[in-house]
């Protein structure tokens, strides 16, 4: 078991999981059509076709509003819980934070079906707004593991230190326990906004028909003149995507490194 | 809270703070899941109207011939076939199970030796680097990482062309609309589910019982079979139950990699409750569609808690 076999396996594996992502820039510049071997020559046109179609734009706001709206309600919901479950002891908080973290393992087609069933029958129209409504409920269970383990991190005397020099829950809880789990609120809001850009079902089932990124892609598809494009928007997704939770890692790991806990890596 | 006379006393109490805290989290998850939920299991034993559905008991949904009711209120002549009844829905499920077992299979057996070699051979400082790059594919958008597998398999697609330009194969590979190449997606799209649990199992393994066992005159492979393996079963029942879960339910693989041809159940009921306008039908097959994800996941632990108990 020395021998570096394991090493070696566990790198190719890294490739397979790779490959889509590696081999998406690499026919995104690629002057031709078709996407096969060999190579046609360089071009940039894809990206042009990209940035001048305006329905691609119409998407690309409507899942920017979807996206910042999901991530600052579910990090505010993800706040709430993580708190309460961290600080105070109450009844019934094991089934509560069941259901709250239910979504992360139930198929997301029976949630989006039992949530597009509520909205028609008591007569919620769809919208943006309905797919909001939608991520949130997808979302809130990763704001919460993610801030569960920051204000977990926190040390309860720092809390009764601020309220022994005077200091009231509420400015106790801003002056000292916010600026601790500041990194933990950055990073949920970072990831909550790439599930919600990249998520399709609910933008699919519980929107009017307004399409978000996911959706666009999903329907540029059927036409195989359009997959240049589609190659040169997955590229700019994949990077600003990569972006994003480099961004969120840093914040996550300067959070640890704030309140000198031990880094177990990993968001999940 | 040092107030000397306390107006209420459950009002200042720890319980009170947390369930004020958690409230409005709460309230939400209550509104738009467990509403939502209870309104599905519901109009499954409702019965299906012209555009609506009526608040009749009935339980045709799930077993036996239904019949819908037209717009004027009168009984549809032409039955449909509940859930359990129907041979179409029970093919879509036995596919979607048979689907989900092979892709849990080979995406957990494929992650135990690199959630080990992060565990085990990596410095303590790289770990999380290492997590960091296995994560990183999955949280890019699934829609494009399926058209990418669809992009690569295609008859004229990329591993086609690369093959047939190094003349090691003469004619194109049929990849797509295969199991195959559906089972092959999925594995690499739930990849980093299977191996985070199985990770943080390894890492809670106490490194002294592995020199314990080495010093008792077990070989390095005994002793991975003997004290590793079982100690990290409870990781790898959690990537198990995290990988199939989500797989029985998807939709968008079945879409893109099956061209539509090799439907699933989440197909199915996107069927009935959007094209067909049937809810009670869709309802009930979702409802099935849950039980049937409750119950294996149920025998699963079930036979791995016998398991560990024979173990001791």
């Amino acid at each position: 078991m020395k021998l570096p076999t394991l090493r070696i396996y566990t790198i190719a594996y890294l490739i397979f999981l790779y490959a889509p992502i590696i081999i998406l820039p690499i026919f995104a510049f690629n002057n031709s059509t078709a996407v096969a071997f060999p190579l046609q020559g360089f071009t940039t046109q894809w990206f042009g076709q990209v940035w001048a179609d305006p329905a691609l734009r119409e998407a690309l706001k409507n899942s920017l509003i979807v996206a910042v709206s999901t991530s600052v309600l579910s990090t505010f919901f993800g706040i709430l819980a993580a708190r309460a479950s961290t600080r105070y002891s109450f009844p019934g908080s094991g089934p509560v934070l069941g259901l709250i973290m239910l979504p992360m393992v139930l198929p997301e087609m029976i949630m989006a079906m039992a949530l597009l069933v509520v909205f028609l029958s008591v007569g919620i129209p769809l919208s943006l707004f309905t797919i909001i409504l939608g991520d949130v409920l997808i979302c809130t269970p990763f704001a919460v593991a993610i801030l569960t383990s920051a204000f977990q991190s926190l040390d309860r005397s720092l809390e009764e230190a601020a309220q022994d020099l005077g200091e009231g829950p509420f400015s106790t809880f801003y002056l000292v326990i916010l600026p601790l789990v500041m990194p933990g609120i950055i990073s949920a809001t970072l990831i909550c906004f790439t599930i919600s850009i990249d998520e399709f079902i609910i933008a699919n089932f519980l929107g009017s028909g307004q399409k978000l990124l996911s959706t666009y892609i999903f329907g540029q598809l059927r036409f195989p003149k359009n997959v240049p494009n589609i190659m040169a928007l997955g590229t700019i997704l994949v990077g600003v995507s990569i972006a994003l939770l480099s961004l969120a890692e840093f914040f996550r790991r300067r959070g640890i490194a704030k309140t000198g806990a031990k880094d177990t890596g990993g968001f999940l | 809270m040092s107030e000397p006379f306390p107006r209420n006393r459950f009002w200042v109490s720890e319980a009170a703070s947390g369930l004020a805290l958690i409230s409005p989290t709460a309230i939400f998850a209550i509104l738009l899941l467990a509403a939502p939920l209870a309104t599905t299991l519901l109009y499954s034993v409702f019965t299906d109207g012209y555009l609506t559905v009526i608040p009749q008991f009935q339980i045709c949904n799930y077993i036996g011939e239904c019949h819908s009711r037209l717009a004027d209120g009168s009984v549809e002549p032409q039955a449909y076939l509940g859930a359990w009844s129907d041979p179409v829905v029970l093919s879509l499920m036995q596919r979607s199970l048979f689907v989900s077992v092979l892709v849990t299979a080979t995406t957990v057996l494929l992650a135990y030796p690199v959630a080990y070699f992060v565990s085990f051979n990596v410095e303590a400082s790289r770990k999380s680097l290492w997590l960091f790059l296995i994560t990183i594919p999955f949280w890019t958008s699934y829609v494009i990482r399926v058209f990418m597998w669809n992009v690569m398999i295609s008859r004229t697609g990329v591993i086609n062309s690369a093959l047939e330009g190094l003349h090691i194969i003469s004619d194109p590979l049929q990849m797509s609309f295969t199991i195959q190449a559906m089972v092959v997606t999925l594995a690499h799209a739930y990849a980093p589910f299977a191996i985070l649990p199985i990770y943080v199992a390894l890492e809670k393994i106490d490194r002294s019982l592995l020199e314990a066992g080495q010093d008792l005159g077990e070989t390095r492979f005994t002793t991975f079979l003997r004290v590793t393996l079982p100690l990290s079963m409870t990781g790898v029942i959690a990537a198990v139950l995290i990988v199939f879960i989500p797989v029985i339910g998807d939709y968008i693989t079945p879409n893109l990699i099956g061209g539509g041809k090799i439907p699933m159940i989440a197909n199915m009921i996107e069927k009935q409750m959007l094209k067909a306008d049937n809810r009670p039908l869709g309802s009930a097959i979702a409802v099935s569609a849950m039980l049937v994800v409750g119950l294996v996941s149920v025998l699963f632990l079930f036979l791995n808690r016998r398991y560990l108990r024979a173990q001791k």
